[in-house]
C-alpha cells in the first residue's frame, strides 16, 4: 500500500478550492448485484444499503458507489482496505464475484466551494443543474480527455475519482477551471 | 451533435462519453466459410444515409456495449438497446417505422 496519495496533499485556494483528499481506501467489487449475500457484506461493512443506478450511499471515507450494472466500488478507510477484502472473501466464498484493491490506482481529489458545480461542468459533459445533479448523485464520465467519476457530499461539495497516473493532469484540470470566476448559471 | 442513453446504466450523455463500435447485427463468419461470407463478414459494411444500426460502448462511464438505431443525416436517435440480442426489439422497429415510413436497412424493414 502506498503511503502517500498521487498529489500528496497539493491544494489550490481560490474562491473554489481545489484540494487533495488524501489517501482512501478503494475495493472493487464485481458481481451479481442482486444477490442477498453480496448485498448484506456491503451493508455489514459501510453500513449502507444498495445504492441504485448513479448513485452513492457515503457517509465521510466509508460507502458504496454505484459503478455499472455488476459493478460497486467500496469506499473505506485506507488502512482497513485488506482485511474489508479478506471479510469479503470468506463471505461471497462459492459464488463469483471479484474484490480488487484499486487504493493506489486511483487518486481522490476535493472540489469545495459556491462554485464547485461550475468548475465540474466547464470539464465534463453532464447537466450540474441543482435539478439534475445533487447530494447523493454519482456519476462516471469523461473530464477533459480522462475518465473520472464523481458524487456531491451533503454540503454540495465534490469529489472527483480518476487514476492515479492522470492526478496531476486532473489536478491541473480542476485548479485551472476554478480560476475563473463563476458565471452564476449554476 | 449525437446525443445516446445507454441502457445498461441510464446515462444519457453526449458522443464523446461513448465510443461507435461499427454495424450492429454482423454475423460472424470464421474458419470453414465460404469466401463469400468471410468477405461479407470482414470488409463489406453498410454506409447508409438515413437509418442505421450501429453498437456503441459507454466507454467514460459504466463500460458496457449496447445498439443503438439512428438516422446517419440528422443524427435522431430512434432508440438504444440491450447488445445481447441479433436482431432490432419490435418498439425500436417500431419508432423508426413511425418517423421514417418504408425504410429499410439490410434484411430489416
Amino acid at each position: 500500500m502506498s503511503e502517500t496519495s498521487a498529489l500528496n496533499g497539493r491544494v489550490a485556494e481560490g474562491a473554489t478550492t481545489v484540494r487533495d483528499a488524501g489517501l482512501q481506501g478503494m475495493i472493487t467489487l464485481r458481481g451479481n448485484l442482486a444477490s442477498t449475500k453480496l448485498k448484506a457484506i456491503c451493508k455489514e461493512i459501510t453500513g449502507q444499503a444498495m445504492p441504485k443506478a448513479g448513485q452513492a450511499h457515503l457517509d465521510g471515507d466509508t460507502g458504496l458507489a454505484w459503478m455499472s450494472p455488476d459493478e460497486l466500488l467500496l469506499l473505506v478507510p485506507h488502512g482497513q482496505v485488506a482485511e474489508v477484502i479478506a471479510r469479503i472473501d470468506a463471505a461471497l466464498a462459492g459464488q463469483h464475484y471479484l474484490a480488487v484493491n484499486v487504493s493506489d490506482a486511483r487518486a481522490l481529489i476535493a472540489v469545495e466551494g459556491s462554485g464547485a458545480r461550475e468548475v465540474i461542468a466547464r470539464l465534463c459533459p453532464v447537466d450540474m443543474a441543482p435539478e439534475a445533479f445533487g447530494p447523493g448523485d454519482f456519476r462516471r464520465t469523461r473530464m477533459a480527455q480522462i475518465p473520472a467519476a464523481f458524487w456531491m457530499e451533503q454540503d454540495g461539495s465534490l469529489r472527483v475519482i480518476c487514476f492515479r497516473s492522470v492526478a496531476e493532469y486532473a489536478f491541473g484540470l480542476l485548479s485551472n477551471a476554478a480560476t475563473s470566476p463563476a458565471v452564476g448559471c449554476l | 451533435m449525437l446525443i445516446l442513453t445507454c441502457p445498461c446504466c441510464g446515462v444519457t450523455g453526449e458522443e464523446t462519453e461513448f465510443h461507435a463500435g461499427g454495424e450492429a447485427h454482423l454475423t460472424r463468419h470464421g474458419p470453414g466459410s465460404s469466401d463469400d461470407d468471410f468477405e461479407n463478414y470482414l470488409f463489406l459494411r453498410e454506409n447508409p444515409r438515413g437509418v442505421h444500426f450501429e453498437r456503441w460502448r459507454h466507454v467514460n462511464g459504466c463500460g458496457k456495449w449496447f445498439h443503438a438505431a439512428r438516422d446517419t443525416a440528422t443524427l435522431e436517435v430512434f432508440g438504444t438497446y440491450s447488445a445481447q440480442t441479433t436482431e432490432p426489439p419490435q418498439d425500436i422497429i417500431d419508432a423508426i417505422t413511425a418517423k421514417r415510413p418504408g425504410w429499410s436497412w439490410r434484411e430489416f424493414k
